[in-house]
């Protein structure tokens, strides 16, 4: 006989209680793993509880900064259960429902592989789909793979489910094709757009007849203004667009938001026209539940930057920049927006391949790390497969002199901060286990605080 | 000197940072005094008897790798001619299923290869996706090894007495159960090991170059060795991974 829910419920949170104290970290999806264990079903019962029901949002790139835009915009009018710790896979999920009592929206960043079941378990009211990029090949297969599991999960959405796409990406904009209801967004403003298409721009082809696309303009890896001039699949009409952009190095991006409902001017505090996507999803999204043209943007201004994807640190007198890197379309906006800010003449650059961050390491010879060059004197070079990362660099032309390899964290970390003059900032580009780790050594020197802390 | 590399479909077949493989190539002949010149071959383009020193083909995912497939058969007569003319050639992954007779896919539609191979694949139900690392005999008596990362869901079986790359250590290779990976016929080299290739395995880059050459000098040439610390390094990494985590499923 299963056991009733409010036992389950109050078994899986006692476990993740227990994880923290045994110091095993944020212990967010232990309490989730085991209430999956022990009945996979309850996870679609604590969703159907949320009295406002539950939004999705997915992508390769950009889902966790979209996430906290969305919670940052829809705060105000309910009480959200949101996976802000990046606990993105179907456990995550169930952990966040345990530990929100009370909440009345689930708002949750889903895995890309994971959306078909979290979609199936949950039975959303919206879901946000906002790009494909080649990411973690060993981990989840080809691309056109996970662009069938998302074929799926709209096709079995309710019929009353908002979808929210972003039209820039081919793949993702041809899922509005069967749904014409669907809220379609993208960028329109060429003076952003890259001269040519990137090394690493992966849905180039049309999806319809395999014919090289024109581009009229390609802003982010593939996400741009396409059409084939074959079949003329083209990007679908834009319903919510970002015009007139502008960069403002490593400070903030600007753009003119404008929706149905009205135009409004968003200044972002994060940088990147990388985030103008993310804000862009945001908006999309939360218009889509409810939320008026003035919160979105009121929310947008408020955003200052999600866990780990874009974090500045103080530690004492030095600043830490700290961008996550972990695939190449995401790893080239990165690279794009520090130059943009001024090539920094020094950099830690950490390479873990854990599962999290991918076994393979090929991507990173696929990474524009070219434009650093230009004024990069010194590289370190750390984490698990910090001589790759050193290799990468040589073999783009820089000195091995210039280069230096540690691959201990700590040790890397220590040596950047003693290159880097009192006052000024120390560049970080860690992948997602670095990432957690880095965080972690300045945590325990006290200069910031561990993330399960900071959940809403 | 100059090298004049062909470098089959770079926009379609690209998935595995092919292009960290030709950067080695490139780098290292240089520091050598010789220049590496990069033509692409597209589709459509013809593969001229002679103009190249080195064929390389990289991997694509399969949508790719369908998309070029016709082209590839236009192909076939240039790219055997080069490499009978003593043109050396490097394949990976998807390029080295192509250069084998036919790739079955999972729903059994076959794609024709060029036949350089004595080689047919078929694809598996599952992926074979790790770190791996071979033994190589590539000159008789000289024993050397190899790391790289595999994922394929391709199985590769070579025909009897073919020569395979080398011998799997640690990892699947060729079809998870033959115990060897890759193929070579003569200067031209096939094989699933990406990661790239080339960089954490300066020895072979030095040999693809060397083969190169021989096919400008009538033999292959001594390079000059390099400062390979770096090198060494990653290889030693990416080797133990192949030994605690490769060919595992």
């Amino acid at each position: 006989m299963p056991l009733p829910l409010a036992a389950e419920i109050a078994l899986a949170r006692t476990a993740g209680r227990l994880s923290r104290l045994a110091g095993a970290g944020g212990g967010t999806t232990v309490p989730g793993k085991l209430l999956w264990k022990v009945d996979p079903g309850a996870v679609d019962r604590l969703a159907a509880r949320l009295p406002l029901g539950s939004a999705l949002i997915s992508a390769t790139n950009g889902k966790t900064t979209t996430a906290a835009m969305a919670a940052e915009i829809l705060s105000g009018r309910a009480r959200l259960a949101h996976n802000n710790s990046g606990a993105n896979l179907v456990s995550g999920v169930a952990s966040t429902l345990l530990d929100a009592r009370g909440a009345e929206l689930g708002l949750f960043e889903v895995d890309e592989a994971a959306l078909p079941e979290v979609a199936a378990r949950l039975r959303p009211r919206a879901v946000c789909l906002g790009n494909l990029f080649r990411d973690q090949l060993d981990r989840y297969g080809e691309l056109e793979h996970v662009a069938e599991g998302w074929r799926a999960a709209v096709r079995a959405l309710p019929a009353g489910a908002a979808l929210v796409l972003n039209g820039d990406d081919p793949q993702v904009g041809e899922l509005a094709r069967d749904r014409p209801g669907a809220v379609v967004f993208g960028v329109d403003d060429p003076s952003c757009a890259r001269p040519s298409l990137q090394h690493a721009a992966d849905s180039k082809y049309c999806v319809r007849c395999g014919t090289p696309y024109d581009y009229a303009a390609a802003y982010v890896g593939h996400l741009g203004d396409y059409r084939c001039p074959n079949c003329g699949h083209a990007r679908p009409p834009l319903s919510v667009v970002a015009r007139n952009i502008r960069l403002h190095g490593l400070d903030a991006v600007a753009f003119r938001l404008e929706t149905p409902d009205g135009v409004r001017d968003v200044r972002l505090g994060v940088p990147g026209l990388y985030n103008v996507y993310n804000a862009l999803a945001a908006a999309s999204l939360a218009g889509a539940l409810g939320a008026s043209l003035d919160e979105v943007a009121t929310g947008l201004g408020r955003f200052t930057a999600a866990f780990g994807r874009f974090e500045r640190i103080a530690v004492g007198e030095r600043r830490l920049l700290m961008l996550l890197i972990k695939n190449p379309a995401g790893a080239n906006e990165a690279v794009r927006t520090i130059v943009d800010g001024g090539v920094p003449s020094l950099a830690v650059i950490a390479l873990n391949d854990a599962i999290a961050d991918g076994r393979d390491v090929s991507w990173i010879w696929d990474v524009d790390f070219e434009p650093l060059l230009a004024g990069l004197g010194r590289l370190i070079a750390t984490g698990d497969r910090a001589a790759e990362l050193a290799l990468r660099f040589k073999y783009a032309g820089m000195p091995s002199g210039a280069i230096e390899v540690i691959p201990a964290l700590e040790r890397a970390l220590d040596r950047g901060l003693e290159l880097t003059p009192e006052g000024d900032e120390l560049i970080l580009l860690p992948t997602y286990t670095a990432m957690l780790a880095l965080r972690k050594i300045v945590g325990e020197r006290g200069f910031v605080r561990p993330y399960w802390e900071r959940a809403a | 000197m100059k090298i004049v590399v062909g470098h089959l479909y770079p926009d379609y077949l690209n998935i595995y940072a092919d292009r960290g493989n030709i950067a080695v190539l490139a780098r290292r002949a240089a520091w050598r005094g010789h220049e590496l010149e990069v033509h692409t071959v597209s589709v459509g383009d013809p593969v001229e008897p002679g103009a190249h020193d080195l064929l390389y083909v990289g991997g694509g995912q399969d949508r790719e790798q369908a998309l070029v497939a016709e082209d590839l058969v236009a192909k076939s007569d240039g790219v055997r001619a080069a490499v009978d003319g003593g043109a050396a050639l490097l394949a990976v992954c998807g390029g080295y299923q192509l250069m084998g007779r036919s790739y079955r896919d999972f729903h059994g539609g076959d794609l024709p290869g060029i036949g350089l191979f004595p080689l047919e694949t078929v694809a598996g139900e599952t992926r074979m996706i790790g770190d791996v690392l071979l033994e190589c005999e590539l000159e008789p008596g000289v024993v050397r090894t190899l790391a790289g990362f595999e994922n394929h869901a391709g199985r590769t079986r070579l025909d009897a007495g073919a020569e395979a790359l080398g011998r799997v250590v640690a990892g699947f290779g060729n079809d998870g159960d033959s115990g060897f990976e890759g193929c070579r016929v003569g200067r031209a080299v096939g094989t699933y090991l990406h990661g790239p290739l080339l960089p954490r395995n300066p020895w072979f880059a030095d040999w693809v170059l060397a083969q190169a050459l021989a096919h400008r000098l009538g033999e292959a040439p001594v390079l000059d060795p390099l400062g390979d610390e770096l090198e060494q390094q990653a290889h030693a990494v990416s080797a133990l991974r192949a030994r605690s985590r490769g060919g595992k499923r």
